[in-house]
């Protein structure tokens, strides 16, 4: 080891040494050094959100989410324990019982990081009474359809479009149960807005909530980015998940 | 396979499965897990299944329920199945989570109907059918789990043979269910 290596401050994820930078959070620590903790809102480039939970780890005797606490020279964290491996569940679990997420008939299934990210957790059942929430389709864009079935208020598109498309076209109103996305247009109807396919906020969705049209079913169901492998080898935890393309995953990652 | 003439002995486990608002895609995957189901018949008898045509329910260590609980009949079927036996598990994403026909849950019963048998495309003798042998349609399709208790969840669309064999021998050897992640699958 180096004196740089040496001298730099780290703090152990789950008895592991992982080295930060002053102001870096838990999240970004972990992700710089390759080691995966589960995530939804949170993505590499864009302003933490801490909205969705799935990141919540123990520091120190404390429950925060890793995206947005900052991490500390010898902090203890603890993530993939059985305790907090439950907590996570149950918030996707939440998630999956709020909106409808109905995978077999879902265009994104396999490539949707709320499906994968549940698989990592092992989640077998939304568990809680689904809500079935009556929720309407926007198909007036002529390139996307935006499904409000499947959003789960992340809103990376609306930090994508305000922050690097410079367009500012989605927000999200409303308190609580009646929370909801909504685009910057009398008619609200995404296809009076100025929106593009070419925007970044038309590919970051982490479900099906944004599609692009006519590419549903270009890679077929099973041999998709989350069928071939897991989402903690090929999930924005690698440098550029698209540099090569992934190859089916032969061995059998056990669940705890 | 007949479960009534093979009891006797007592030392197998009896297995009941139903399809409830399911399209049999599950059943069929069971009967997927190809020379194994020779392996399972030496575990396991069948109960009333619609494998074995058989129609009433004896008292079962298992019972399979795919699909979920769209109407009347689903739910008395689903209610003496729980009663009947000691282990429930939900298979398949229709039972886990209501699944495919679950998705009329966000349109009114009333205009399903409508659309279905009075002012839809093509229809001879419109009208909504009324026969009283026709169960009842539930307002929205259910999970099984908001109608009985359930103990094993497996979700998939249908599982994979090797999930279910993985289930069994879960069941049969009283752990919890872990499945590696190749067979865990919501579609």
């Amino acid at each position: 080891m180096s004196n740089d290596e040496q001298s730099q401050s780290t703090f152990t994820l789950d008895g592991r040494r992982i080295p930060f930078t002053p102001g870096q959070t838990i999240m970004d620590a972990a992700l710089a050094a390759g080691v995966y903790i589960p995530h939804l809102c949170h993505k590499p480039g864009y302003a933490p959100h801490g909205s969705c939970r799935v990141c919540v780890v123990r520091a120190d005797g404390r429950e925060l989410s890793a995206c947005t606490a900052p991490a500390a020279a010898d902090m203890s964290v603890e993530s993939e324990v059985p305790d907090i491996r439950a907590l996570r569940v149950a918030v996707l679990q939440m998630l999956f019982a709020e909106g409808n997420h109905v995978c077999p008939a879902c265009e994104a299934s396999g490539n949707c990081t709320l499906q994968a990210v549940a698989y990592h957790c092992g989640m077998l059942t939304p568990r809680f009474p689904q809500r079935f929430p009556r929720r309407a389709v926007d198909a007036s864009h002529p390139d996307v359809i935006l499904d409000h079935n499947r959003c789960i208020l992340c809103e990376l598109c609306v930090r994508a479009s305000r922050d690097h498309d410079g367009k500012a076209v989605f927000a999200v109103s409303g308190r609580g149960i009646g929370s909801r996305l909504i685009v910057d247009a009398p008619s609200g109807r995404l296809g009076d807005t100025d929106f593009s396919a070419e925007d970044a906020a038309a590919h970051v969705c982490p479900v099906g909530a944004i599609l692009p049209r006519d590419e549903a079913f270009r890679t077929p169901i099973g041999r998709r980015r989350f069928d071939v492998a897991p989402v903690s080898r090929v999930g924005d935890v690698a440098p550029d998940p698209d540099a090569e393309a992934p190859v089916p995953d032969t061995a059998t990652e056990v669940m705890v | 396979m007949n479960a009534r003439t093979e009891s006797a002995a007592g030392s197998k486990v009896r297995v009941a499965t139903a399809s409830l608002a399911g399209c049999f895609g599950c059943h069929m995957s069971l009967l997927d897990i190809d020379e194994r189901i020779l392996e399972l018949v030496e575990l396991v008898e069948f109960d009333r299944t619609p494998l074995t045509d058989t129609k009433t329910f004896g008292p079962c260590d298992l019972g399979l329920v795919e699909g979920g609980v769209a109407n009347a009949e689903n739910v008395a079927v689903l209610r003496e199945l729980r009663a009947k036996c000691r282990t429930l598990v939900a298979v398949g994403a229709c039972a886990v989570t209501g699944g495919i026909p679950a998705m009329r849950n966000s349109v009114p019963l009333a205009e399903c109907l409508d659309e279905a048998f009075v002012h839809g495309m093509g229809l001879a003798n419109p009208g909504v059918p009324d026969d009283p042998e026709l169960p009842l349609l539930l307002s929205q399709v259910h999970p099984i789990h908001e109608v009985v208790r359930v103990d094993y969840f497996l979700p998939g669309c249908p599982p994979s043979a090797d999930a279910i064999w993985s289930l069994l021998t879960a069941v049969l050897e009283e752990r919890p269910l872990h499945l590696p992640l190749q067979q865990l699958h919501y579609d």
